[in-house]
């Protein structure tokens, strides 16, 4: 049987289904754009649920307190670092927006403020971010005021001790405890958070749960789980949590593959195509041409192949771990268009000898080089093709490991692409 | 047996320890003195300044020599390296996995050399078997069509780990002889031809030791040269030869794979349980303590093992390592290879010492023999006239020294179906029970174990992800067992991620490239691992 090519035409085309291209495609929904999102979804289930901006300034070891004033400071030690060459209103506007979004489509997050948030993580340490989830802003409230809270954790969750996070957290939280319980119905061997999470989904779970929390809570007001409260309706499933049992509660993040980026994930899957974007998920785009009109991407999915036609295209494929940049034995490439890739001279200089040097390691910023309007730039140093643009942390010149950085520069650099993009595509109809 | 007292001086408060006889170094060759002296009724204590195998004994292929290896060169060596391997096979089974090698020459190898080499192996009472290109390739799909030559020869796998834990252990059940880990030898006092003690520090506390034996055995590999020089001995001189070998993400070949040509860089593929050892590179260094893989000697490997094994060039490397070995100075030519690799025991009488020997060189095949040399000496000297019997007595398994065995993590927990029991190390099956079962008994096992001391016991962080899951599971783990109380839990974690990452850090290209960065952005970016100093 011969499968039919399915064809689309869209304006706007996002490569790549990790949190820069989520972005650009809330971005250009917000601007009124036409658009498909195609590619895989990659690493969006290893984020924590956490956004940062900027947790630290790279090649130094200090926190970051205020990250905007912060990026200030990033602009001077690093000028071509990609949050260095945007203006911090248009971070702002992307941060907004972003959040926003996510929040009337049921993954409700504290609003960006001055300062970082110092969150929580699995291991009891801290943590520099900008917006957390709601399910767990609460943590870091109690962790300020220090207010008497009790960690649970579940028989059978490996990863995740409520023992660990008081050990490491005790000094600074003395009134922090630690309790085990059985998750309902999940007494034997191992369970997984995504299992729990949608278990969660269902009424009669939750009324059996809240019965456990209240009892391991005893006279303390504020609980710590780790995050698996629902899947789909989360701020609904911890309300409901708390209205039975008369806590506080908040969740922490989980060893990934996580339910928070789980929930981002599956959300964008049910939203986007909800509002008119042309959605194909989990798919890699296999081929990628240019003609005088625009771009047309081949990829397929179940059902045979596709192709899209798009006047624009934004390339958010990441990096080594979602595929928008391979490590070679002799070198480092981009792996769709072959575009040049700025990188140490040699593989002997990627990595520094100590792993978990303050500084960083130079593969890291290593990516593709950008133009003013966001082209990528091809092998004689000018835009590779003038429908082509590039956002998230497939660019050079930033670390979003070492710098905290990772939402940020995704955020603000698919902001500024989608801003670029549109205004070609308003040229070309003009 | 004198049984081991305990004495605290008055003064500086330093521990006293006495034995029969103090081995330093803990390597296979020091952990079978110490069976080989418990079966003659001695009491021993083993000590290393590191941890068992930390030196050669832990950095090489894990091959069993058939000795076909040395037949063209070093006939001495292959019988002896003959004799071994069949008495190993025999004795210690649950060590040793008995894969048969192939020798295989390649288009642009001396057909000489593939022509005479059958000879060779005959006059070392080796079985070899010339077998068709055709049938070598239906054994062995991966080597390259290039093949013109091929023999069969009684090559096998050993897990040094395992073996030297066993042997400990075998010791302990005896004589209640003591390993100590993380001890080193300060300085010896002598007085009259005799060592009459010797001072050591355990690296971790600085605490001092005093050990007085009343014989002293200097089993320190590639360190022995440093340590007869603390007695006052000159008569120890070493070359050292720095090789660096790749560990593969898949189990490559069934047997062990030689290069039919004299030795030389890239010319051997071991199997390992799920994985092979491709290697190795030699070059002479003066540097004992900080070798690390270089790129190029990465490169080097992968290119002439290629030739062997196409695949080799295309294929995930998790990890590489560089052990320095010690050679014996015989020779001034130029990479250490043509020096000899048999063995030597010094007994130190011309040097004034009637105490105090040293056993140095050899390699992993030949390790009982050494010991029993070296044990020989030092019955006479005590007047035991027990003859050794590691070449008649089996090694007896231990529960807790059975985890180093690649691939048995799994058939162990299946066995035990306990759902309960879960799996903390993922790529290599290591559940909870395991890590408790080290914790609480495995040779060595201390208070304060770090996750680099329960790795060595057992494959946890042997595996794709080199830890970087399963370390953090580990820890949790071990927080959630009262373990670790404070934040020592998140030190030892990032020392054992930096620890691993030695091995990692020349060969993270294709998907190790992508397995890094979610690595890194858990432990760096999440845990903020790379920020503990500072918090």
């Amino acid at each position: 049987m011969r499968e039919e090519t399915r064809k689309f035409d869209t304006e706007l085309a996002v490569i790549g289904s990790g949190i820069a291209g989520c972005a650009a495609s809330i971005f250009a929904l917000n601007r009124q754009i036409d658009c498909a999102q195609v590619g895989n979804t990659g690493a969006v289930a290893y984020t924590t649920g956490y956004l940062d901006l900027l947790g630290a300034i790279e090649e130094s070891s200090a926190a970051v307190a205020k990250p905007w004033e912060g990026l200030a400071q990033l602009k001077n030690l690093h000028p071509d670092h990609p949050l260095s060459r945007i203006p911090v209103t248009d971070i702002r506007k992307g941060f907004d927006q972003f959040a926003t979004f996510l929040g009337e489509c049921g993954i409700t997050y504290t609003a960006p403020r001055e300062s970082n948030i110092t969150a929580l993580t699995p291991a009891g340490t801290l943590k520099k971010t900008l917006c957390v989830p709601a399910t767990m802003a609460a943590g870091p409230e109690a962790f300020a005021d220090k207010t008497p809270c009790v960690i649970i954790d579940f028989k059978g969750l490996k990863g995740f001790s409520a023992r660990e996070v008081v050990a490491n957290l005790q000094d600074q939280w003395p009134t922090l405890l630690a309790a085990r319980i059985i998750f309902p119905d999940m007494d034997k061997g191992e369970i997984y958070p995504e299992v729990m999470a949608r278990a969660l989904e269902v009424p009669a779970t939750r009324t059996r749960l809240a019965e456990l929390l209240r009892e391991a809570a005893g006279e303390v007001k504020v609980i710590g789980l780790p995050a698996v409260l629902g899947m789909h309706r989360p701020d609904h499933v911890r309300a409901e949590l708390e209205q039975l049992t008369g806590l506080t509660i908040f969740e922490i993040p989980t060893m990934p593959p996580s339910v928070p980026g789980i929930r981002l994930r599956e959300m964008f899957e049910q939203v986007f195509p909800e509002k008119g974007i042309t959605l194909i998920p989990q798919q890699k785009v296999t081929a990628l041409s240019f003609d005088t009109d625009g771009a047309l991407l081949c990829l397929s999915d179940n059902y045979g192949p596709i192709t899209i036609q798009a006047k624009a295209v934004i390339l958010a494929t990441g990096r080594f771990l979602s595929g928008g940049l391979e490590a070679h034995i002799t070198g480092i490439s981009e792996s769709l268009l072959d575009l040049p890739v700025s990188q140490p001279p040699s593989r002997t200089d990627w990595y520094r000898d100590g792993y978990t040097d303050r500084r960083g390691h130079p593969i890291h910023k290593a990516g593709i080089d950008i133009d003013t309007s966001y082209r990528p730039l091809g092998k004689n140093g000018k835009p590779y093709n003038e429908h082509l643009f590039a956002a998230g942390i497939i660019l050079a010149h930033q670390d979003w490991i070492r710098g905290r950085s990772g939402a940020g520069i995704a955020i603000a650099t698919a902001y500024k692409a989608v801003e670029a993009a549109e205004k070609f595509l308003l040229a070309q109809h003009a | 047996m004198t049984p081991t007292l305990i004495e605290r001086t008055s003064g500086a408060g330093e521990q006293t320890l006495l034995t029969d006889v103090l081995i330093i170094g803990g390597g296979v060759t020091g952990a079978g003195i110490m069976r080989d002296l418990a079966l003659r009724g001695l009491h021993t204590l083993l000590i290393d300044k590191h941890d068992l195998c930390a030196g050669a004994s832990g950095g090489n292929h894990g091959l069993l020599h058939s000795g076909a290896r040395y037949v063209s060169n070093d006939l001495h060596s292959a019988i002896e390296c003959r004799i071994e391997n069949e008495l190993l096979k025999r004795l210690a089974p649950q060590c040793v996995e008995d894969t048969g090698g192939l020798f295989v020459a390649v288009e642009g190898d001396d057909p000489a050399f593939a022509e005479a080499f059958p000879g060779f192996c005959q006059s070392a009472g080796i079985f070899c078997e010339e077998i068709s290109p055709a049938e070598a390739r239906r054994l062995e799909p991966l080597l390259s069509e290039e093949i013109f030559r091929a023999y069969r020869v009684p090559d096998a796998t050993v897990d040094p780990f395992r073996l030297a834990l066993e042997n400990v252990d075998h010791a302990r059940m005896l004589t209640d002889s003591i390993y100590l880990p993380h001890t080193e030898i300060i300085r010896f006092e002598i007085d009259a031809g005799e060592i009459r003690a010797a001072i050591c520090r355990d690296n971790r506390t600085l605490a001092a030791l005093r050990i007085v034996a009343k014989q002293y055995v200097n089993a320190g590999g590639a360190w022995a040269m440093n340590i007869a020089r603390q007695a006052g001995c000159t008569d120890v001189n070493l070359l050292y030869s720095k090789g660096t070998l790749l560990i593969s993400h898949d189990r490559m070949t069934h047997h062990v794979i030689n290069r039919l040509r004299p030795p030389g860089d890239g010319d051997i593929l071991v199997p390992g349980g799920t994985v092979s050892v491709l290697g190795t590179t030699s070059v002479r260094t003066d540097n004992l303590e900080t070798n690390r893989p270089t790129v190029a000697e990465i490169d080097t490997n992968v290119i002439e093992g290629a030739a062997m094994i196409p695949a080799l060039a295309t294929t995930r490397y998790i990890r590489a390592f560089s052990r320095v070995r010690p050679l014996l100075q015989s020779s001034d030519s130029g990479d250490g290879r043509e020096a000899t690799r048999g063995f030597a025991l010094l007994d130190h009488t011309s040097q004034g010492l009637i105490n105090f020997c040293t056993i140095t060189g050899g390699k992993l095949t030949t390790f009982r023999l050494m010991a029993e040399k070296t044990s020989n000496l030092v019955a006479e000297r005590l007047g035991n006239t027990q003859a050794c019997t590691t070449d008649s007595v089996p090694l007896p398994g231990s529960a807790a020294c059975r985890w180093t065995e690649p691939g048995a993590a799994p058939r162990y927990w299946y066995k035990a179906n306990n759902p309960d029991d879960m799996i903390l190390c993922e790529c290599e099956m290591v559940p909870q029970s395991a890590i408790d079962e080290i914790v609480r008994c495995a040779p060595g096992a201390e208070a304060d174990m770090t996750l680099e001391a329960i790795a060595l016991r057992s494959r946890a962080g042997k595996g794709p992800c080199q830890g970087s899951f399963c370390g953090i599971r580990i820890a949790s783990y071990l927080y959630d067992r009262g373990y670790y109380r404070d934040k020592t839990g998140l030190v030892h974690m990032r020392d054992f991620f930096n620890e691993r990452f030695k091995g990692m850090r020349t060969v993270i290209w294709g998907q190790q490239a992508a397995q890094m960065e979610l690595a890194e952005a858990l432990h760096c970016g999440l845990l903020g691992l790379d920020n503990l100093d500072n918090e």
